[in-house]
């Protein structure tokens, strides 16, 4: 359903005031290098003009950081749900990486497994994404060795590639975004030529990735874990920064009377997250929550919901404070004896 | 750098110690601890201005005390955290090996903890002005000013625990936000449970942080959160003449008093 | 609309302050009623987490108050929670909390009238700051 049309950089401020006008809020990427997060703007000149990637990934427009599931309230020996409306505002995401694009469908895979999960999927449907291919890329990106790439149009419902003259070759690609060309067609003009890969950045793929899904329960006693983690601090900013990571903590919050019952973020690299009742812990060092965390994206995601857990948008590393490198640390798995 | 990596030859050579904790090359321009287990490989050891990671903070940490007793490169800030560490009864001299730096990056011979305590206390430990003004743009704020300031920078924060890990104070096994019987601060990142946090996080360090800076380092989202703990620092030193990480005597401001303590809120 | 009233939580000591606001009663001390007062040991015991538990839940106002300086039943819990409180009210102001709103008292067994006074002024003060809005518009920022 792929179709071609030239959206010129001037149009960006007009496409954004229909964005608005049609009553959906438009996220994009904003502030400083070095920190730069998606936030609610009303114009394209508060976007951050030139980044890779930006410091959070936009999961939270989907998955927020802490999300009230329903209200209680205990009368008498009673207690009372109220659950909550669920009316997500309606949401176009835009300038998001074809990585982080990607990310969606590894979240709905999660919430969408044994069990509908309602609070994300009415996120999900109320959000577009009018995707941006790289022109640039870091060495800390890694798309193309888990089956992305620098204009990879999967999970975007616009994607968008600028060329050299400016301008943007627009991809319009699902209903959605159809829908969104629908609210400004007269910016949309037709595109002269659908060739994008001369303005792409260029990615090398540094590994096999269904090799290193075959290869990584072999390797679950060896010395790699330790080895590879010793300079892993065990914080959350790799999960936090994560695009896919998916955990989360079932938090109450209540007094006497009433509680609210808080979804938020968690991460597999706490000791906390596997501490049993009993003061056992499963996973009690730091080395088996770094093997969890790969083992989890790379070997048990495909194996039991046959996805990749990892888009290779390279946050991780870049946000790790102890220079943990997942690219260079996958390489060492392949080369593993 | 060639002393360091000298000295630390000679010591894995002789088996005086089994790992040596220190700095070498990591992603594109960072810098990255390394643990160097064998003599040839001491020349992966490097040592410049980039070098600021807090190394002290990997002593505590079991799949390190298990490779055996530790070399560990140490700054003022490192030396300083030691020494609290020590007075805290979490290391202790036979432990480890302290391959002191100082400022000009020449190898210190500092043999256990009395002689770091003596190196310490003859550095000057005044906050550079830099550091001072960092402090003093905050503190001319109104306050609601700074309410709004520090409101707008806990609003990033994902609670990834970041300052937590890369501090080597924040030791705890069990932090007191994750004590829920009851829960006594809020886990959850919303804007009360941030404000909590920093409160905490601050409170719990305070007249036991070496302002290294290590917390703002590693947040993610660049909340200078180690103001709050440099504020404090100064606080303590202020009014009651006391900085942490001077000697491995246990000084701890909030665990000691004087009758005479000043103040001027109390009816 | 009904004139505000405040809320206002009291931290206080189980051998002065409580046994001070005791004898406020029984010497026929009339004193404002917001104050809801929790008894603890001794002010040592009196951690900041319960302070800002107090905040979290609501208080307009506390006061955290027990045994004059070298009257505490435990010898020294008293001067070790002056260290705190004075830490613990520069951060906040460094955070721009509005520290009018904390409020400290030395109050005997002897100071039944003082207790009153306390409790009174405080009370005042926070009725004309009004309700601590900063903080309870926390209550729900944040969360989606």
């Amino acid at each position: 359903m792929a179709e071609a049309k030239l959206l010129k950089q001037d149009s960006w401020p007009g496409l954004f005031a229909k964005l608005q006008a049609s009553g959906r809020r438009i996220l994009a990427p904003r502030g400083k290098p070095g920190l730069i997060l998606f936030e609610e703007v009303s114009s394209p000149e508060a976007m951050a003009s030139k980044y890779i990637q930006t410091t959070l990934s936009a999961k939270s427009a989907v998955f927020p950081r802490c999300e009230e599931l329903f209200q209680y309230r205990f009368e008498g020996k009673d207690v009372k749900i109220e659950d909550r409306q669920l009316d997500p505002p309606p949401t176009v995401i835009f300038g998001l990486r074809p990585c982080d694009a990607s990310s969606f469908a590894v979240l709905n895979a999660v919430f969408s497994w044994d069990y509908q999960d309602a609070f994300f999927k009415s996120r999900l449907k109320n959000t577009a994404v009018i995707g941006i291919s790289c022109r640039e890329s870091d060495e800390y990106c890694f798309c193309t060795s888990v089956g992305g790439g620098p204009g990879d149009t999967k999970g975007s419902d616009i994607l968008l590639t600028r060329q050299d003259s400016g301008d943007y070759l627009a991809e319009i690609l699902t209903a959605k975004g159809q829908e969104l060309v629908s609210l400004a067609p007269e910016l949309f003009a037709e595109a002269p030529s659908a060739e994008k890969g001369k303005f792409l950045a260029q990615v090398p793929a540094h590994f096999e990735v269904k090799e290193l899904s075959q290869k990584l329960p072999r390797l679950f006693d060896s010395g790699i874990w330790v080895e590879q983690s010793l300079r892993c601090l065990g914080c959350g900013a790799c999960a936090f920064v994560c695009p896919t990571c998916v955990c989360f903590d079932i938090q109450d919050e209540a007094d006497r009377e009433a509680g609210s019952r808080l979804r938020c973020w968690d991460s597999c690299g706490f000791s906390l997250f596997t501490l049993h009742t009993s003061g056992h812990n499963p996973r009690s060092v730091q080395s088996q929550r770094w093997r969890q965390r790969l083992m989890h994206k790379f070997s048990y995601f495909p194996e039991r919901l046959e996805v990749l857990g990892c888009v290779g948008c390279g946050r991780c590393a870049r946000s790790c404070p102890a220079d943990m490198n997942l690219l260079e640390h996958l390489q060492a798995i392949m080369e593993a004896p | 750098m060639d002393q360091l990596r000298k000295k630390a030859r000679e010591l894995l050579e002789s088996g005086a110690v089994k790992t040596v904790i220190g700095y070498g090359e990591g992603s594109g321009k960072a810098v990255r601890a390394v643990f160097i287990r064998q003599p040839e490989q001491t020349e992966k050891l490097i040592l410049d201005e980039r070098c600021r990671q807090n190394l002290a903070v990997y002593l505590l940490k079991p799949e390190v005390k298990n490779l055996g007793k530790p070399a560990v490169v140490a700054r003022l800030p490192v030396l300083r955290s030691i020494l609290e560490l020590a007075a805290e009864s979490q290391l202790a001299d036979e432990q480890m090996v302290i391959l002191g730096i100082s400022p000009d990056g020449q190898l210190l011979d500092l043999a256990g903890l009395k002689a770091v305590a003596d190196y310490v206390s003859a550095q000057s430990l005044e906050l550079p002005p830099p550091e001072r003004e960092q402090l003093e743009q905050i503190e001319k704020k109104s306050p609601a000013e700074r309410w709004n300031f520090w409101q707008e920078e806990f609003s990033r924060c994902v609670k990834c625990y970041a300052c937590r890990a890369s501090c080597p104070l924040c030791y705890c096994s069990r932090c007191a936000v994750e004590c829920n019987q009851p829960q006594w601060i809020s886990s959850a990142s919303h804007a009360r449970g941030n404000l909590e946090w920093h409160l905490v996080r601050a409170m719990h360090l305070a007249g036991r942080c070496v302002n290294c800076g290590d917390c703002a380092r590693a947040c993610p989202v660049g909340i200078p959160l180690n103001l709050l703990t440099r504020k404090l620092g100064e606080e303590v030193f202020k009014d009651f003449g006391l900085r942490a990480g001077t000697t491995p005597e246990l000084k701890y401001a909030l665990a000691t008093f004087l009758p005479e303590d000043q103040e001027d809120f109390i009816r | 609309m009904a004139e505000f009233e405040p809320k206002i939580v009291a931290f206080v000591c189980n051998w002065c302050t409580y046994a001070g606001a005791d004898l406020t009663g029984t010497s026929r001390i009339k004193y404002a009623h917001n104050v809801r007062m929790i008894r603890l040991p001794c002010t040592g015991r009196i951690d900041f987490m319960l302070l800002l538990k107090a905040f979290a839940r609501g208080a307009d106002g506390v006061i955290v108050s027990g045994c004059h300086p070298g009257d505490c039943h435990y010898t020294a819990g008293n001067y070790h929670a002056r260290r705190r409180w004075i830490l613990f009210r520069q951060l906040l102001d460094f955070l721009g909390f509005d520290t009018q709103r904390l409020h400290f008292a030395w109050v005997s067994a002897a100071e039944g009238a003082k207790w009153a006074e306390t409790v009174n002024s405080v009370v005042e003060e926070v009725r004309r700051l009004g309700p601590f809005q900063n903080y309870q518009q926390l209550a729900r920022a944040g969360i989606e």
